[in-house]
């Protein structure tokens, strides 16, 4: 009897709600923390950037018309499914981040509990970050936080799965929509959370994910006019991200700077203020 | 119809006790510039002198720098109920000595008495007064249970509002125990410098406020100075951009209010007398040098007719000319830059074909002065609907529905503010929920409050200014 072979995944981008190969025809090898060949993931192109910003705006649109409760659940279906891949996520970081059997096991348990702490913020952050303002005169005036839009994000490149949703929950939960540059090395985890997105219910275009590297990425859509922030958390602090924040200014992007911190600490309202926009309307009472 | 004659009724300036040339404010007292270079404050309604100011070097910009290090330890500790009380004593102040602030700030400005009097003078005594009660409860703000100033906070305003600018800038700063150098602008730097005086006054602790005067280059140097831990920065989004790139990569945290080019937006079922009032408001405030003034007028079509000519008759009666006058309504523009500004982008709604109506009446003969001006015929690619004026000029457009006038008003890289009349409120929320606006003014336009969060969407830039969300922009986020 000849020995079953067994069936590969091609690791593609995860663009529009599809998984796509790169337009550019690129590749690159990636490996375990021991040297195992891992797979062929997809080296994102810059048109296949400027396909996920187009992407992402059309979806941002749609994820924001949602209702906050709505948007809750559909991230807590995110927690669901998640939870039913567990074994399949311990199993990667183990062999990428080279961690203990028990270490995978938390840092997939704090993975999915960050899911579940953020989906329970949509529809709570408009009644923190929102106020109703007594200004002095005969008017009705109240501020409502709103998504920035379009959000690039670069992300931690050691911290695969955990850092990986800090950066991408808290741009979301609040109606936003992303373009994810994975940890270059590190990217499967990023891969199999797309294929968790694809099953929950998320809007194609919400979040975008492209394996590849966030030196040449990150430089287009730090410029792009059609990014309404950029999140430089898996940037080393240094020239490059000097470069990435100076080219966001292009067209006031809203700029998160290189993260530093332990993405094990508990999170804080922090990185949902960063992604959201306080409007303010007036009417007059009585008049 | 009948037309009232006004008897001319000049305000005082005898209130105003000018000196000839000043210092700048560093640690407490006026110091003599160590650039020993000087410009001269003009009044736009006459071009008259008024004084002379210094000119702060990248030295004077680092001494007041050190003065607002060494004023930090002590003001960030203070416990804020005593910090408080330094500023609502200088909102007292404000208010006590309100007649002679708003006669210096309508002198240097050129803007209307009645608008410095009603409008600039009083708010900068509400906003003191406002975020001094915020001093000792910022635990209760929501922005964690410790929350700690950011530090030196280098400020840079510009002259559309210049004493009303510097308390946005100055008011919340100190109540979240920052200390603070402010550069007011070159064109308008009397009211900041009789701040300072209020500052002695209020006994407040030398070098909580440092405020440098001086021209570009004197802003330049307070945002690049190393011990400047936050930038504030109220100005055009050509001179944002350059400072949200010049402080990249360094520790810096940044604010930025830039400019607009807000659309007020007419529908047929408008309470159309007010909606009237709210255009004028909304372009011929201040000159329209504000910069979320509304200077683009959507009108829904089938009652474009209407509205125009309604308009055109009350700008008729706008009351242009000498800004000390109690009855003025539109007074001079600002410097002769800008006035050369305005005309030049103007002229551009002339050559690329839109129609130009500008009101016929009098102009003073010395001074910088320009007409009430309306574009009809305006396209959405025409620079007079694109780009900020920042002058008494509006353009003209209309919509059929209220989906088209949610794509042309955010149709633009601004997003500041926008103005929607209407008399069905579900239309209003449904409009206000779609502009990209920061500040959407439902059948009213340019309200202000200190209670009330300001500042922008897009390219007219980040943070806010005022109510419990302008705190998070003196206060370290973790």
């Amino acid at each position: 009897m000849t020995e079953r072979i067994e069936v590969r995944k091609t690791y593609k981008l995860f663009i529009n709600g599809a998984f796509v190969r790169s337009e550019s025809g690129r590749s690159y090898e990636v490996f375990s923390h021991d040297g195992e060949f891992l797979a062929n993931v997809a080296h994102a192109s810059r048109k296949d950037a400027r396909d996920a910003v187009v992407a992402a705006r059309a979806g941002q649109a749609v994820w924001a018309k949602a209702t906050a409760y709505n948007r809750g659940q559909v991230l807590f279906r995110v927690a669901e499914v998640m939870e039913s891949r567990r074994a399949q996520f311990e199993e990667e970081l183990r062999r990428t981040e080279n961690v203990s059997e028990k270490k995978a096991r938390k840092a997939v348990d704090n993975a999915i509990d960050r899911v579940v702490w953020y989906a329970g913020w949509t529809d709570k952050l408009a009644a923190i970050a929102g106020a109703n303002n007594p200004v002095a005169g005969p008017y009705f005036n109240f501020t409502v936080p709103e998504p920035t839009g379009v959000i690039a994000i670069m992300a931690p490149q050691s911290d695969s799965l955990l850092g990986l949703l800090s950066v991408i929950l808290p741009a979301i939960a609040s109606g936003n929509s992303t373009v994810v540059v994975t940890s270059f090395h590190r990217p499967i985890p990023a891969i199999t959370l797309s294929e968790v997105l694809a099953t929950s219910d998320v809007p194609a275009g919400v979040v975008n994910i492209l394996t590849g590297d966030f030196s040449e990425i990150g430089t287009w859509l730090a410029e792009h006019s059609d990014v309404d922030g950029i999140d430089l958390a898996g940037v080393p602090v240094g020239d490059f991200a000097t470069k990435l924040e100076a080219l966001a200014a292009s067209n006031i992007k809203r700029v998160a700077r290189p993260f530093t911190g332990d993405w094990n600490d508990e999170p804080s309202l922090y990185r949902l203020r960063q992604w959201i926009e306080s409007k303010t309307v007036w009417h007059p009472i009585g008049a | 119809m009948t037309h009232f004659e006004y008897a001319p009724a000049p305000e005082s300036r005898s209130v105003v006790e000018l000196k000839e040339s000043y210092g700048l404010f560093i640690d407490g007292e006026f110091v003599d510039p160590l650039s020993d270079s000087y410009l001269s404050s003009v009044n736009p309604a006459t071009e008259e002198v008024l004084a002379h100011f210094a000119v702060g070097s990248d030295a004077d910009v680092d001494a007041a720098v050190r003065a607002a290090r060494r004023a930090l330890p002590k003001w960030s500790k203070l416990p804020g109920s005593e910090r408080g009380k330094y500023l609502f004593r200088i909102a007292r102040i404000l208010q006590e000595r309100a007649r002679e602030f708003a006669v210096l700030e309508t002198l240097d400005n050129g803007k209307p008495i009645k608008e410095s009097r009603d409008v600039d003078v009083p708010l900068a005594a509400a906003h003191f007064f406002y975020h001094a009660g915020w001093a000792d409860k910022l635990e209760y703000a929501g922005y964690g249970k410790n929350p700690k100033p950011i530090g030196v906070a280098g400020q840079v305003i510009p002259w559309n509002f210049p004493l009303l600018m510097l308390a946005w800038k100055v008011a919340p700063a100190l109540a979240c125990g920052n200390t603070v150098v402010l550069k007011p602008a070159e064109t308008t730097p009397l009211t900041a410098l009789l701040f300072a005086e209020v500052c002695q006054q209020a006994g407040l602790p030398k070098g909580v406020v440092n405020i440098v005067t001086g021209a570009g280059a004197t802003g330049a140097a307070v945002v690049a100075h190393a011990g400047v831990d936050k930038v504030a920065f109220t100005g055009s989004t050509a001179v944002g951009k350059s400072i949200a790139a010049a402080i990249a990569g360094t520790h810096k945290r940044l604010t930025l209010e830039l400019g607009g080019k807000g659309a007020n937006i007419i529908f047929d079922d408008a309470p159309v007398d007010q909606a009237i009032e709210g255009i004028i408001n909304g372009i011929f405030f201040n000159q329209g040098h504000v910069c979320c003034a509304g200077s683009r007028l959507l009108l829904q079509e089938s009652i474009a007719e209407e509205v125009i000519s309604r308009l055109q008759h009350r700008m008729s009666t706008l009351r242009v000319g000498d800004p000390m006058d109690k009855n003025t309504d539109v007074g001079a523009i600002n410097s002769l830059a800008q006035l050369q500004r305005i005309t030049d982008i103007a002229s551009s709604g002339d050559a690329e074909g839109a129609r130009r109506w500008s009101v016929d009446c009098a102009l003073p003969e010395r001074g910088y002065w320009y007409r009430p001006t309306l574009f009809l015929d305006v396209t959405e690619s025409h620079r007079i609907a694109r780009e900020e004026i920042f002058g008494p000029v509006l353009a003209v457009q209309t919509f059929r529905t209220p989906t088209e006038a949610i794509e042309k008003a955010n149709n633009s890289p601004y997003g500041l503010s926008a103005g929607v009349w209407s008399d069905k409120g579900s239309r209003i929320h449904l409009m206000a929920e779609n502009l990209k606006a920061g500040v959407v003014w439902a059948n009213s336009f340019n309200k202000f409050d200190p209670t009330s969060p300001f500042g922008g969407y897009k390219e007219s830039g980040y943070g806010r200014e005022g109510g419990v969300a302008g705190l998070a922009s003196y206060l370290v986020q973790e």
